[in-house]
C-alpha cells in the first residue's frame, strides 16, 4: 500500500477478503506469513495494536450501539476523562473531536444525533469519521457498498476520494466490479485464499470477472423468449404491514404469467419480503386480494399455499429455509414430509426419504459428505441447492425466488439460474425477487420496481440500467423529464434524489 | 473406533454407550472412584485397536463426561460426609501426628456409605432369598417409573424448544384425577385402573394445555406460565384433600380416601416387593416417545420447530399448532408420572405431598439423559437407584438422605458444565462442540 492510494481488494463470496482484513485489523492471528507496515514487521495481538499502528476498519455490519448518539459511539472505546480518579465522561471534548474531524474532511455528521434514528449511509459515515478520530493512516472498508443505494454509493465514492486526496490509504473490499472500476487505484484479486493476480482498473469487467472466479464466465444467462400463458398469480392492490406495524406494503398490483419470470428489483427493505410473505400466506394481508391460478388465496395456511403448487425460496436461508440441525435428506423433504411416500398418516418412511435425497443430491449437484451430514456443514451454495432442489422437485405452477443466489459462489449461481429459467421453460411462473440488479435483468422477462412498498414501474429488460437505477431510487421517468411529481413517488422531486433513496434504505432495517 | 457416523441431527445415535454408562455406574458410585481406568481390550494382539479405544475413551465425548460427572460428584460427595461427620473429622486435628487415623476413619466412613447405596439399590450380597435379594432392584424401579415419565416430558418439550418447567404441575393434576377416578368411580377391575391412568393422563394434558394454548395464541413465556401452573395445582390439591367426599372420614389430617384395590397398578414381584406395573408403562412409553420423535410426522415436526420454527412457519408446518400438541403430550407424559405415585405402592391415598418432587427431579433427569428417551429412560434409572439407595445409606451410616440430593444436583451441574470436566481431567477437546449444542443452549 503506498500513502494516498485507494486499493480495491477483490474476490468471490469466501475467498478470504474478510479473512485477510480481520487479520490486518488483529481480530484473527495469522499461522504464517507477516505483516509489514512502514518496513517494520508488525504483530498484532487485538484491535487496540491495530489502532496503535494506524489502521482503522469499518466493517460490512456497523459496530454501532444504536442507542448512543453519533458522539457517545465515536468516543466508545477510548473515552477521554477527566477529575482524575472520579472519571468523568468529558463529552464535550469528544463532541469538539466529532466535529473537528467531520469539518476536515467534509464528513457531515450531527454530533448529537442517536445512531438509530440515521439513515444506513449516515451510519457509515460515523463508522469512518469514528476510525478517523483514531487517527489512522491506513482505513479498511468491508463491503462499504451493499447496504447503499447508488446515489449514497456515489457519496461515499466522492468521500474516499477526498480522502485519498487527505493522504489516507484506504482498502476497498467489494465483489462489485463496477465501482472498483470507478475508483480504484489498484486492484488485487483474490481467489480461495490467494492473491490471483493485480489489474489495473482499465481491465475490463470480463477480464476481472475471469480472474475472480478462475475461468470465464457468463454475466449474462442465456434463454430463449418466454412464451407467456395464462396468469397464474395475480396480486391487486395488496396492502401488508411489517413487524413493527408499519406499512411496508402499500396497494401493489402484479400479475405473473404461465411460462414467464417476473422480476422484482429494488433496494432491499422496500417492501419486497413483506409482499412475499403475504403471498405465501406468511403474514396477514389487510387490505386488497392474492389469487393464485384464478383461486383466492384469502386465508389460506402457509401448507395450503405450497400444497396448491407454489414452490418458495426464502430470503434467509439460514433462518426461513433449512433447519440446521437437520440432515440434508430431512432438510429436502421439509415441506412434504407428511405426504406420501415420505410419511402415511403418523407415520414417517426413512427409507423413502433417504433414497429420494440420494436422487436429489445427485440431479442438483449438491456437495455433501452423505445424506446424512446436517445441512449446517455445507457451504452456503450448497445449502442454497439444498433449498432450490427441494422446491423444484415437485409439480410447480409458481415459484417464487428470494435473493435466490445471495451469498453463493459463482458456479452455484449459473448452476441456480439454469434451473430458474428451466423451470420456467416448463410453463412455471416464476416470481423473483433480488437486490441484485444483473440478476434481475438476465433473468426476467418483465421487471417491476418497487420503491417504498409499490411498485413504480414495470419494464422490459432491455431498459437501461441506469434507467432502472433511478426507478429503485425513487425517481420515475417522468419525474426526471418533466419535473412533475407523480402520484406515486411523493417527495421524490421536491427533495432531491438523495433523500428518498435514503429513507429507502433507512427502512431496511425495519424490514 | 473413530465415531462413524457424523454428529447429525438424529437423536439416539450411541444408545449403546449411554447403556454402558448406566450400567457402569448405576449404583455402582462406590466402583466408580477407581472407574477412571475401566475395562480395557488387552494390548496383546492389537494394540492399535486397544490404542484407538483409549483414545476415544479420554476424548470429550458425552459417554466420558458422564462417567466423570458421576465421578467427580461422588468425591465431592465424600468430602461432605467427612466434613459433617464430627468423629471423623476430629482425626483431622493430629494428622500430622498419625495420618493413618484420618484416612483409615474416613476411608471406612465412605466406603460404608457408598457400599450402603450400592446394596441398597442394586445388589447387597449379604441377603438371603428371593425377596431380600430384589428388594433393592424392586425399590429402585419403584423410585424410577414416575421419573420416567416427568423426564421425558421435559425432554420431549425441550425438543419441541420449550421448557416445561410445569411437569410438576402437569404431574399434580395427573395425581388428583387418577385418585379421585381412583376412589369415587364404581368400576370393574382391569377398567378401573384403565380409566384411572387414562384420568391421571388427562389431569396431565389439561395443566399443559393451558400454558401451551397461552405460549401459541398470545406468545405468553411457558415458563413463567407453568411455574405458575405449579402453584395453582399444589395449592388445589391441598385444598380439595380437605373437601367433603374427598377427605377420609375417619381422619382428621389432610388425606384423602385411599384409591381401590381395583384401580390399583399390579405388583410385578409379589405382594412384599413394591415394584409394580408402573414400570412396564415407563418403557413402553419411553419407546412411544421415541417412536414419535424420530419415526413419526409429528416427531418430525416436533423437531423442526424446536430446532428452527422459523424455517418450520415457511415449510408450512403450524407453529402454534405444534407448541399446542408438545405441551399437551408433555402433560400427559407428567400426568401419567404423577398417577404412579398414588396408583402404585408410593402412596394410595392423596396427601399434600403426594408427587414429592417427581416434576422438578424430572428437569434434572431429562438433562442428565441428555433429553433423548433412552437416556432419559436410564437417567431416571441412576435417580431411582440413588434414592433408593439413599434410604439404606441414611439408616445404616447415619448419613443424611438429603445428601442424595446433593450428589443428584452435583451431577447435574458437571454434566451442564462439560468444559468443567473437561479441564479438570485435561480431556483431548476432539468433539466438545457436539456436547455444548447437546446442552449448553438455553439451560
Amino acid at each position: 500500500m503506498e500513502p494516498g492510494e485507494i486499493h480495491a481488494l477483490l474476490g468471490e463470496n469466501g475467498a478470504g477478503k474478510s479473512t485477510l482484513m480481520n487479520v490486518l485489523y488483529g481480530l484473527y492471528q495469522p499461522d504464517e506469513g507477516e505483516i509489514l507496515v512502514d518496513g517494520r514487521p508488525l504483530k498484532l495481538k487485538g484491535p487496540s495494536d491495530a489502532i496503535a499502528a494506524g489502521i482503522g476498519m469499518v466493517h460490512q455490519h456497523f459496530m454501532l450501539v444504536p442507542v448512543f448518539t453519533v458522539t457517545e459511539n465515536i468516543m466508545l472505546g477510548a473515552e477521554q476523562v477527566r477529575g482524575g480518579i472520579a472519571g468523568f465522561l468529558d463529552r464535550r471534548r469528544a463532541r469538539r473531536g466529532v466535529a473537528e474531524v467531520s469539518e476536515r474532511y467534509n464528513l457531515r455528521v450531527d454530533p448529537d444525533a442517536v445512531i438509530e434514528d440515521l439513515p444506513v449511509g449516515v451510519q457509515q459515515r460515523v463508522e469512518i469519521v469514528k476510525a478517523l478520530t483514531r487517527d489512522v493512516d491506513l482505513l479498511i472498508l468491508d463491503e462499504p457498498t451493499a447496504v447503499l443505494t447508488p446515489q449514497e454509493t456515489e457519496e461515499l465514492l466522492a468521500v474516499m476520494r477526498s480522502l485519498k486526496a487527505a493522504g489516507k490509504s484506504i482498502v476497498f473490499i467489494t465483489h462489485k466490479l463496477g465501482e472498483v472500476k470507478a475508483i480504484a487505484d489498484r486492484i488485487t484479486v483474490i481467489r480461495r485464499g490467494k492473491t490471483v493476480g493485480t489489474a489495473s482498473p482499465d481491465a475490463s469487467r470480463d477480464e476481472l470477472a475471469a480472474l475472480m472466479v478462475g475461468r470465464s464466465v457468463r454475466l449474462t444467462v442465456d434463454k430463449s423468449p418466454a412464451t407467456p400463458g395464462k396468469p397464474i398469480l395475480e396480486v391487486t392492490g395488496l396492502v401488508v404491514d411489517d413487524d413493527r406495524q408499519v406499512r411496508a406494503v402499500d396497494g401493489v398490483d402484479l400479475t405473473v404469467h404461465a411460462g414467464e419470470v417476473l422480476g422484482v428489483a429494488g433496494v432491499q427493505g422496500n417492501g419486497q419480503t413483506e409482499l412475499i410473505e403475504a403471498i405465501m400466506g406468511l403474514r396477514p394481508v389487510l387490505a386488497g386480494s392474492v389469487t393464485l391460478d384464478g383461486q383466492p388465496v384469502k386465508g389460506w395456511s402457509t401448507k395450503k399455499v405450497l400444497r396448491a403448487g407454489v414452490g418458495y425460496v426464502p430470503e434467509d436461508r439460514s433462518v426461513d429455509g433449512l433447519v440446521k440441525e437437520f440432515s440434508v435428506a430431512e432438510n429436502l423433504v421439509l415441506d412434504i414430509y407428511d405426504r406420501p411416500p415420505f410419511g402415511t398418516g403418523l407415520a414417517l418412511k426413512p427409507d423413502a426419504i433417504a433414497k429420494s435425497a440420494q436422487e436429489r443430491i445427485e440431479q442438483f449437484d449438491v456437495r455433501t459428505s452423505s445424506a446424512g451430514a446436517p445441512v449446517g456443514t455445507l457451504s452456503g451454495g450448497n445449502q442454497q441447492k439444498v433449498i432450490v432442489a427441494r422446491e423444484l422437485s415437485r409439480p410447480l405452477k409458481l415459484l417464487i425466488a428470494a435473493q435466490p443466489t445471495r451469498g453463493v459462489d459463482v458456479g452455484s449461481i449459473e448452476f441456480i439460474h439454469s434451473q430458474v429459467i428451466r423451470e420456467r421453460d416448463h410453463g412455471t411462473a416464476v416470481l423473483l425477487v433480488s437486490s441484485e440488479l444483473d440478476e434481475v435483468i438476465g433473468l426476467a422477462d418483465r421487471i417491476a420496481v418497487m420503491y417504498r412498498g409499490r411498485i413504480i414501474g414495470v419494464v422490459g429488460p432491455d431498459t437501461p440500467r441506469e434507467e432502472i437505477g433511478l426507478l429503485m431510487a425513487g425517481i420515475t421517468p417522468d419525474a426526471v423529464a418533466g419535473g412533475g411529481a407523480t402520484a406515486s413517488t411523493p417527495g421524490a422531486v421536491t427533495d432531491g434524489p438523495a433523500t428518498p433513496a435514503a429513507e429507502g434504505t433507512g427502512s431496511e432495517d425495519e424490514a | 473406533m473413530t465415531n462413524p457416523n457424523p454428529p447429525s441431527g438424529s437423536p439416539d445415535k450411541e444408545p449403546a454407550t449411554e447403556a454402558q454408562a448406566a450400567q457402569n455406574t448405576l449404583g455402582n458410585t462406590e466402583r466408580a472412584e477407581s472407574a477412571t481406568t475401566p475395562t480395557q481390550p488387552a494390548p496383546d494382539r492389537k494394540p492399535s485397536l486397544g490404542q484407538l479405544f483409549l483414545d476415544n475413551l479420554w476424548a470429550a465425548n458425552t459417554f466420558t463426561v458422564t462417567l466423570l460427572s458421576l465421578v467427580l460428584a461422588a468425591i465431592v460427595g465424600a468430602v461432605l460426609m467427612i466434613i459433617s461427620d464430627p468423629d471423623v473429622l476430629a482425626t483431622y486435628s493430629y494428622i500430622t501426628a498419625r495420618p493413618s487415623d484420618a484416612i483409615n476413619s474416613s476411608w471406612t466412613l465412605v466406603s460404608e456409605a457408598y457400599g450402603n447405596l450400592f446394596k441398597g439399590s442394586v445388589f447387597d450380597p449379604d441377603a438371603v432369598g428371593f425377596q431380600a435379594a430384589m428388594s433393592p432392584i424392586s425399590e429402585t424401579l419403584t423410585y424410577t417409573a414416575p421419573l420416567v415419565f416427568t423426564g421425558l416430558s421435559v425432554a420431549l418439550a425441550f425438543r419441541g424448544g420449550l421448557f416445561n418447567i410445569g411437569a410438576q404441575g402437569q404431574a399434580t393434576m395427573g395425581v388428583i384425577l387418577a385418585a379421585l377416578a381412583g376412589f369415587l368411580l364404581p368400576l370393574p377391575p382391569g377398567l378401573h385402573l384403565l380409566v384411572a391412568v387414562l384420568a391421571g393422563a388427562l389431569g396431565g394434558a389439561i395443566w399443559g394445555f393451558i400454558p401451551g394454548i397461552l405460549k401459541a395464541r398470545t406468545g405468553a413465556h411457558e415458563v413463567i406460565n407453568t411455574i405458575m401452573l405449579n402453584y395453582i395445582a399444589v395449592y388445589f390439591l391441598t385444598w380439595l384433600i380437605l373437601q367433603r367426599g374427598v377427605q377420609d372420614p375417619n381422619r382428621t389430617d389432610a388425606i384423602s380416601r385411599p384409591v381401590d384395590a381395583s384401580a390399583q397398578l399390579p405388583r410385578l414381584f409379589g405382594d412384599n416387593l413394591r415394584a409394580h406395573a408402573g414400570i412396564l408403562l415407563a418403557i413402553l412409553a419411553t419407546w412411544a416417545v421415541a417412536w414419535l420423535l424420530n419415526r413419526s410426522t409429528l416427531g418430525f415436526e416436533l423437531r423442526a420447530v424446536g430446532a428452527n420454527p422459523d424455517a418450520a412457519r415457511t415449510a408450512g408446518i403450524s407453529v402454534t399448532r405444534t407448541y399446542v400438541l408438545i405441551m399437551v403430550f408433555a402433560g400427559v407424559l407428567a400426568g401419567l408420572g404423577g398417577s404412579n405415585m398414588v396408583l402404585g405402592t408410593t402412596a394410595s391415598a392423596l396427601t399434600p405431598l403426594v408427587v414429592a418432587q417427581i416434576g422438578f427431579d424430572g428437569i434434572l433427569v431429562a438433562l442428565l439423559g441428555r433429553v433423548k428417551p433412552w437416556g432419559v429412560a436410564l437417567a431416571a434409572l441412576l435417580f431411582g437407584a440413588l434414592q433408593a439407595g439413599g434410604n439404606r445409606m441414611q439408616s445404616y451410616s447415619g448419613i443424611s438422605l438429603e445428601l442424595v440430593t446433593v450428589l443428584q444436583a452435583l451431577i447435574v451441574i458437571f454434566i451442564a458444565a462439560p468444559a468443567l470436566v473437561k479441564a479438570i481431567f485435561q480431556l483431548r477437546a476432539a468433539r466438545a462442540a457436539r456436547l455444548q449444542t447437546s446442552l449448553a443452549k438455553g439451560w
